[in-house]
């Protein structure tokens, strides 16, 4: 069976799930409220319809993605394009050149190296956190929709990694942006929730309009936006010297990878969108949605190598926003809120990996990250659901014995993110690095940023550890009485996810360690070829071995040593945060407040450019546009006043001015006109008489 | 002794006729009177004619005489309804209280 020519199908399947989901979901499991936190119980029948459809939907796209990509890999060239359907065809515009181009775009499908990773983390990442749904939304009310959302959510993101242009990306980057702000928002009675679903969506359009306009711009440089032809056109030109249009274009686009990617300035969403159910946070807002814009800018790889001067904005962004982030996640006490800043911290690494030109490397540290964050946050829930909905670490404690799988699987993840060799998080953290240090556009103060982010990692990590598993007990007591370990399908996905965490990195082990063969560099070869980095692996030689050696020691050393201060902080001295915190002074204080970030857009944007906007707008209106008609109808009352006047003594006056001189002249003449019929007769006689004493006296 | 009553006499008594009614015209107020007064001027006329139709020996004349008294019987006729019209819009029938005939 040929799976290459029918990938287009994989993203159908989850859309089917969603669709039966959605328009039929309510008759399925009739008796589920809307959205609450009873006990809401559906007919058992439908409910386990639900549980087996769309997990298994997602399943049947991933085993289908597998067998592509099995297929993919035989072939000599390693790119399957399917163009299914030209959507939007030939419409004509003039293009930079003054040439005329013919505009379209494809209902098309890409299958690359690239692409089949992406594909494999979405549906293996999302079976597995479908599967743990079944147990942690199974008291929930919306079950069925919950289900929906999800299934839409794997579609569209699977139009988005499969898309073989830009718009066809931009529908799934849109439609999985729709998805976020459903499911952030599925608990839609809570306020925080509908606010955060809100700011999710309102931020991420700012993003959005950076990328619209970089499309825009590709469009009228290169004349169409099919991947491959962009590549085309971009293969014969030279990297850029200073800032120009490819920069400008490959900027916008990484604009548009801020928003979705959760990058400073651009991040302030992710943390609210906590608000979600948790396997919401770790498939969304962890392992798949936001790293969308690595995937983004990994995908225009042949652009932002022409480009170094974006790309350094990029590592720049990248290294900031992964320490911003660390340190706020060391003193957040919500469980769920220091994995969302640790996720944004991460994928500040990413892009870190990206603006040094080592997209591979980018790659693979999402692939990693999707094992052990997605892990992190649904055993954070399985503690969450543990403790009866507690999310604060402060009334954790002591929960090592009581979940023991959950604490076991998350101990796997911690040690993961915090890169202790041998798990995944440590091969491509330390890739990372390395490659910051050594790629032609890094440089050792980034790597130094990197480095102290490694430390807060797992310092934050290992506190978040001790406060939940370890130490007393401070667990609220109407909670403490029926901690229980989660159900099955909740603790299977944990268990793989950890053998996940635990083994995945292998398959892209450093170069330096040549004991190994060269099967377990798979993840390199496998893409190197389709995104090959600026430079090739750092520098040849003795000297450069021993340098990667001792960096590698360095970045484990700041780990263990992270970990060591975390055990003394919160395990051995419970008192010593609280002197350390008094001590600092302002830095904590600025810290939990998460350096004013939010306050500040607060005031700036919300308080000062919508709400101080509105009132200048209301201002404008009622001074300067109300004022203008009212002006212009005092005008028009002072020029018929003068018209008034006009008429009244200057028309008017004439007229009547003529009519008294007429008047006045006439008045000998009136004189003789008296009205009685005598004095008339009198001038007749008179006349007579005058008349008779002429004719006589001649 | 008697003179004999020439063409002359009843051409002074014909004048004298005309001045008392022209006077009587111009000088009296009462309407009706200015009426009669053209009644004197008409029959003065009407003397006037009929002398010389006398002294020329000439019917012609005393047949105008009878076209003037019948076109002032008809004249008095109009006359008198139209004072009778102004005395019931204006409750009077003296000449100088009616002076609307101006501008």
């Amino acid at each position: 069976m040929n799976f290459l020519d029918t990938i287009w199908l994989i993203p159908l399947f989850p859309l089917f799930g969603a669709a039966v989901m959605l328009l039929a979901g309510k008759k399925l499991d009739p008796q589920t409220r809307s959205a609450g936190h009873g006990h809401a119980h559906g007919t058992p029948a439908g409910k386990l319809f639900i549980s087996i459809f769309c997990p298994g939907m997602v399943l049947l796209s991933f085993l289908w993605s597998a067998a592509a990509v099995m297929q993919l890999a035989a072939l000599p060239e390693k790119v399957h394009q399917v163009i299914q359907h030209t959507w939007v065809a030939g419409l004509p515009f003039q293009m930079a050149g003054g040439t005329l181009g013919r505009f379209s775009a494809d209902w098309g499908f890409l299958l690359d190296p690239l692409s089949s990773v992406m594909i494999l983390v979405v549906t293996g990442v999302g079976f597995l956190i479908h599967v743990y749904s079944i147990g942690y939304m199974g008291h929930e009310g919306g079950y069925y929709r919950f289900f929906g959302y999800l299934n839409l959510f794997v579609f569209f993101m699977l139009m988005l990694v499969l898309a073989n242009n830009y718009l066809l990306l931009f529908v799934g980057w849109e439609g999985v942006g729709l998805c976020s702000y459903l499911l952030i928002g599925f608990y839609f009675h809570k306020k925080s929730a509908g606010d955060a679903a809100n700011k999710a969506f309102i931020v991420n359009r700012i993003g959005d309009a950076g990328f619209i306009l970089g499309m825009l711009l590709m469009f009228s440089l290169f004349g169409s936006v099919r991947f491959l032809d962009v590549n085309q056109s971009l293969a014969g030109m030279r990297p850029e010297v200073g800032f120009g249009v490819l920069s400008l274009m490959a900027l916008l686009l990484f604009i548009g990878a801020t928003g979705k990617s959760a990058q400073f300035p651009l991040y302030v969403w992710l943390p609210d969108a906590m608000e979600g159910p948790t396997p919401v946070s770790a498939l969304i807002h962890a392992a798949t949605m936001v790293t969308a814009g690595v995937y983004m800018v990994a995908r225009s790889q042949a652009l932002f190598r022409l480009t170094p001067e974006t790309s350094l904005a990029v590592a720049v962004v990248g290294a900031f926003t992964a320490i911003l982030a660390a340190s706020i996640a060391l003193v957040q006490n919500d469980i769920k809120r220091v994995l969302a800043y640790s996720t944004v911290s991460q994928l500040g690494y990413m892009f870190m990996a990206c603006g040094v030109g080592a997209y591979w490397v980018a790659i693979f540290h999402l692939y990693t990250h999707a094992f052990f964050k997605a892990l992190l946050f649904l055993a954070s829930g399985s503690v969450i659901h543990a403790l009866s909905g507690e999310q604060d670490m402060r009334r954790m404690g002591g929960l090592k014995d009581k979940i023991p799988v959950t604490y076991r699987t998350m101990l796997v993840g911690a040690l993961a993110i915090s890169g202790i060799p041998g798990l995944a998080g440590f091969f491509s953290k330390d890739e990372i690095l390395w490659q910051v240090y050594s790629s032609p556009w890094g440089s050792p103060a980034l790597w130094a940023v990197g480095l102290v982010t490694a430390a807060m990692t797992a310092f934050y990590m290992w506190r978040l550890m001790y406060m939940t598993f370890y130490g007393e007990p401070r667990v609220a007591p109407e909670a403490a009485h029926h901690i229980h370990e989660s159900p099955r399908s909740m603790t299977l996905p944990l268990t793989v996810l950890a053998a996940g965490s635990a083994l995945a990195g292998w398959i892209g082990v450093p170069k330096l360690w040549s004991v190994f063969p060269d099967s377990f560099r798979l993840f390199e070869h496998w893409l190197e070829p389709a995104v090959p980095s600026v430079a090739a692996h750092g520098v040849a030689g003795h000297a450069a071995h021993a340098v990667e050696w001792l960096l590698m020691l360095l970045s484990v050393g700041v780990a263990l040593g992270g970990i060591w201060l975390a055990r003394r902080f919160y395990l051995q001295q419970p008192e010593l945060p609280e002197r350390v915190a008094q001590a600092s002074g302002g830095l904590y204080t600025a810290l939990t407040r998460k350096w004013y970030v939010d306050d500040a857009y607060q005031a700036l944007f919300v308080n000062g450019l919508a709400k101080g906007g509105g009132s200048a707008m209301a201002a404008f209106d009622s001074r300067i546009v109300d004022g203008g008609v009212n002006g212009a109808g005092w005008m028009t009352r002072l020029g018929s006043q003068l018209s008034i006047w006009w008429d009244t003594w200057i028309v008017d006056g004439s007229v009547r001015l003529l009519s008294f001189a007429v008047k006045m002249a006439s008045f000998p003449a009136r004189v003789l006109q008296t009205g009685l019929v005598q004095s008339y007769a009198l001038v007749f006689v008179l006349g007579l008489l005058a008349w008779l004493g002429y004719y006589l006296s001649r | 002794m008697f003179h004999p009553i020439t063409t002359v006499h009843y051409l002074v008594l014909s004048a004298a006729l005309l001045a008392i009614g022209v006077i009587g015209v111009l000088a009296r107020r009462n309407i009706v009177i200015i009426l009669m007064s053209i009644e004197l001027i008409l029959n003065a006329v009407n003397i006037n004619l009929i002398a010389f139709s006398h002294y020329f020996r000439q019917v012609s004349g005393q047949i105008f005489a009878i076209f003037v008294i019948t076109v002032a019987v008809a004249e008095a006729a109009v006359g008198l309804g139209i004072l009778i019209a102004l005395f019931r819009n204006k409750q009077t029938v003296l000449a100088d209280e009616i002076n609307l005939l101006k501008w």
